[in-house]
């Protein structure tokens, strides 16, 4: 009860160290072994919003004309105790931005339309229906739940990285450092990580489960962020889909992507 | 019996060594016979019974953590029918506050330091 995941990594790692020297003592091969202040969270877990399929919808378009703002990035970086490195390879990030032949490399054109070809979409966790990430983890520490996010279970991270090797996005980071002290403004609402765990974006579940809507779109004043279940034919985000012309990231890969980026 | 009072010199000697520790806190008076965790809260009831809270909250916490992050279930209804909301740092820190004269206290006497506090926000406690 007492062993934290540092000490079972660096047992295991020894143990396993052992096997590869040979046999162990028995003789076996042991090869095959939220809102601060007032929000009273109580009732707010009375209402919360539920869907069958998460998704989201972005508005490049939309977004692009608000220059330089970070404002949905700043919302989540600071609800998630998301620490800010100097480093960029320390970094950890839940959202991004990146030029738009990065983010759809293969998908842009020579000549096309140039705002397009000059912006910079904002970038998050695709939650995909068909995530490698889940795939290749071995401890189960990232799951599919029913409501399509692809959920984290930092307890369970044993900071192994293969989510990050399996996901073709970068969405996910990992903390080569303790991020305490890189926390600017430290939420006593939602807990930080630590050393050796990988993160990313949740959907934040723990805001859904109170009646709240993600961070970014709460923070985002122009709707260029829509979010809502694309199982209902009601919803604001199916209706966006169904009306206007979208694209996902690496739909060639077919890991079915949640985040669609509305061209218009 | 040979030498009955080398043996018996032999094993007092013997004695004081092994039991060298335990003279040496006892005459620096700082041994913890017991722990002292102290309730701050108004509250009467814990979340569950006392005996069972002594015994096996690590139990209680490791459900609620696999039931909010696993299964979704945020909710936690208590013997007595209230609800609680499954939280470490909302829930068990609003009412013991005082991490470091309850929480510590026992976790110290016990030689426990559960790691959770790595990740978790401790409360800021006041000092005396
Ligand atoms: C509503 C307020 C409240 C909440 C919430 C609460 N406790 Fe308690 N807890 C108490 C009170 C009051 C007592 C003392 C009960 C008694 O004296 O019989 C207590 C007793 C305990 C004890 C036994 C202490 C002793 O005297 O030996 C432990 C351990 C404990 N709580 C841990 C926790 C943990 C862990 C959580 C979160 C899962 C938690 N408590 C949540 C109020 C609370
Ligand atoms: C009555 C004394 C007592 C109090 C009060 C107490 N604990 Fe504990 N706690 C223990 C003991 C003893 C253990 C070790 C049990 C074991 O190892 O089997 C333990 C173990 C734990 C563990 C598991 C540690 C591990 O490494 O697996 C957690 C988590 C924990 N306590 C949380 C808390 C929190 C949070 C509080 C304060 C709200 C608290 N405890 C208050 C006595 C106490
Ligand atoms: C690597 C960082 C990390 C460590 C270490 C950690 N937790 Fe957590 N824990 C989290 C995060 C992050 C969440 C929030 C998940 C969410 O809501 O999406 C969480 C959520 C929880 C929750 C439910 C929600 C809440 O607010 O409390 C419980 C209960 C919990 N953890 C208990 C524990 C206990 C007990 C320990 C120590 C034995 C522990 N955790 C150690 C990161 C951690």
């Amino acid at each position: 009860m007492t062993i934290d995941r540092r000490k079972f990594i660096k047992t295991a790692g020894l143990a396993s160290l052992a096997g590869l020297v040979g046999k162990n003592v028995l003789g076996q091969d042991v090869s095959d072994v939220i809102e601060p202040g007032s929000f009273d969270r109580l009732s707010g877990l009375q209402s919360p919003l539920q869907a069958r399929r998460w998704a989201m919808a972005v508005d490049i378009g939309k977004c692009e004309k608000q220059h330089d703002c970070t404002k949905c990035i700043d919302a989540c970086h600071l609800v998630h105790n998301v620490p800010k490195f100097d480093n960029p390879k320390d970094e950890i990030k839940w959202i991004w931005k990146e030029p738009f032949e990065h983010a759809f490399h293969e998908q842009e054109n020579e000549f096309q339309k140039t705002d397009l070809i000059h912006s910079t979409p904002l970038l998050f966790c695709n939650h995909c229906d068909i995530p490698p990430c889940v795939s290749v983890c071995p401890t189960r520490a990232t799951w599919k739940r029913e409501d399509g996010i692809v959920m984290m279970d930092w307890h369970r991270c044993i900071g192994c990285r293969y989510c990050m090797a399996g996901c073709p996005y970068g969405s996910r980071s990992f903390n080569w450092r303790d991020p305490r002290p890189f926390i600017e403004d430290q939420q006593k609402d939602f807990p930080t990580r630590m050393r050796g765990v990988v993160e990313k974006c949740t959907f934040c579940d723990e805001r859904l489960a109170v009646g709240l809507l993600p961070a970014c779109v709460e923070a985002c004043d122009v709707g260029a962020l829509v979010f809502g279940d694309l199982e209902d034919p009601e919803s604001n985000v199916r209706k966006l889909l169904n009306n206007n012309f979208s694209i996902r990231r690496k739909p060639g890969l077919g890991t079915q992507p949640e985040v669609y980026y509305i061209i218009s | 019996m040979y030498d009955a009072g080398k043996i018996i010199i032999g094993l007092v000697v013997f004695l004081a060594l092994v039991s060298y520790p335990i003279w040496y806190d006892a005459a620096r008076g700082d041994i913890p016979t017991s722990a002292d965790p102290k309730i701050v809260t108004a509250e009467k009831e814990c979340v569950a019974p006392t005996d069972y809270m002594k015994d096996s909250h690590m139990d209680l916490l490791n459900q609620w953590r696999d039931d909010v992050v696993r299964k979704g279930v945020r909710v936690y209804t208590a013997e007595s029918g209230r609800k609680f909301e499954m939280s470490l740092s909302h829930t068990c820190m609003d009412c013991h506050s005082n991490k470091s004269e309850f929480c510590d206290e026992c976790h110290n006497y016990a030689g426990v330091n559960p790691y959770c506090w790595d990740c978790h926000i401790e409360p800021e406690e006041v000092q005396q």
